[in-house]
Formats: C-alpha cells, structure tokens, sequence
C-alpha cells in the first residue's frame, strides 16, 4: 500500500510537472524525483515481500493495509514538506526576498516620518 | 533493518562526484530546434546536471526509506541507532543491505542510465533537425 500511494504521488506530481510546471519555478521537479527515488526503492523491497510470503503479498490483513496506508500518507506528507521546505530556502520566485524588502521599505517610510 | 543505508552511502558518492565534475565543466553551445519549428541557441545539458538527476533520486528514497525505518522502529534517535544491531541481528541486517540495499542502489542507477540514454537520443535528434533544415535552406 505505500509503494502504491508513493507511486501515485510521484505519477501526480510527474503530470504537473510536465503540464507546465517545469515553468513557474515552483520546482515540483524536486518532488518528482523524490518519490520515484522512493517507489523504485519500495518496489525492491515489494519483491523480497514477495518471494519470502508468496501469494499471500496480495491479501494482506485489513490492520496491515490500514497501518501501511497511514504510513503512505505520511510519506508524502513528508515529501510536500521537504519539497515546501526547499521552496522557502531556496525562494525561487523572490516572495520572500519581495516580503523582507517591502517590510523595510515600509519601516524606513516610518522612520521618515 | 538498513537497506537504506546503501542507496544513501551511493549518494554520498555521487554528490562528491557531482562537485568535482561540475568545477571542471566548460558550457557547450548548440543550436536546438523546438516542436513549434522556432530554432534557438542553448547551452547543452552538463554531466554534472544529469548526475543532480542521480543525486536526486538516491537521497529523495533514502529519506523517505529512513523514514518508513524510523516508522517501524528499526532506526532509533540513540546510540546505536538501529534496533538490529541492539538486538545481536547485525549479521541478518549486513545480509539485507548487500542484498535488497544493493538491489535498490543498482535499479536506482539503472534507472538513471536508461534517462541518460534517452536523453542523449533527445539531444542528438533536435540537434539534427536543425543540421537538416539547414541543409535544406
């Protein structure tokens, strides 16, 4: 289950990315490879699940499922926030820079006065 | 147990390999040719840009993996970090690295050599196309 919820977020993402996101500099470049990273990891772990418990791989116990399903979620929940992390550092569109600078701008028009 | 642990140690190697690559690099100009027929000169994608891809993938799966690992208690935030080697299973935890962590490491390259090389057709057809219209013109 987490190996298909990270699969679904690097497809999603993968998708905006190529819709034009590649463009606005919101660099969701950087959460594409993050979750591929993951699933291509996860796959191989998916094989060694399956050679050791065969068949079994396909029916896992509900709490299994639901604690792995949790467990996806949180992964690309921890994956938006490195993604939204690297955003704020790394201000690719000067929000940041724009919001400090306007901020003095405004505290010296203050001072002035 | 420590799977991660080889993917990780790879992109620790390739992001020292990147910086060297990158300080030795010269920009290479060529003439591309996009979809709308509009030809335009561009910079030729750096080997150091396209071991980032690499770099990219190895650290984004290893911290997610470390994370799932923190998830199931194998990686604990004191000595001696992982749960295996606390309770006398380092040999168990040594046999999954060489053998899931190395198969991780390995499809993750492979993965990144099968980019490099359809990238490289990319490349060498939008630089064609411009040596063909050329040619017509």
């Amino acid at each position: 289950m987490t190996l298909l919820i990270t699969v679904f977020a690097a497809i999603i993402s993968t998708v905006v990315w190529y819709a034009g996101a590649y463009r606005s500099n919101m660099k969701v470049g950087f959460l594409c490879w993050l979750y591929w990273g993951a699933a291509i990891m996860w796959f191989v772990d998916a094989i060694f699940e399956y050679l050791e418990i065969k068949s079994k791989f396909f029916s896992p116990a509900p709490l299994d499922m639901l604690n792995d399903s949790f467990l996806g979620l949180s992964v690309v929940a921890l994956g938006l926030l490195i993604w939204l992390i690297n955003i704020l550092i790394t201000d690719p569109r000067c929000v940041i820079k724009e919001c400090l600078f306007k901020r003095k701008e405004k505290t010296e028009v203050i001072a002035k006065k | 147990m420590a799977c991660f642990l080889v993917p990780a140690a790879e992109a620790v190697v390739t992001t020292i390999i990147t910086k060297i690559v990158k300080s030795k690099e010269k920009e290479e100009k060529v003439k591309v040719s996009f979809s709308s027929g509009i030809i335009e000169d561009t910079t030729k994608i750096k080997f150091s840009t396209k071991l980032g891809w690499l770099n990219k993938l190895l650290w984004g799966g290893s911290a997610l993996l470390a994370f799932e690992h923190i998830w199931h208690g194998e990686v604990v935030p004191f000595f001696p970090f992982l749960t295996a080697i606390k309770n006398g299973e380092t040999a168990d935890m040594l046999a999954e690295m060489a053998s899931a962590g190395v198969i991780m490491a390995i499809l993750v390259t492979s993965v990144w050599v099968c980019m490099l090389f359809v990238s490289n057709i990319i490349e060498n057809r939008a630089i064609c196309e411009v040596k063909l219209n050329k040619e017509i013109l």
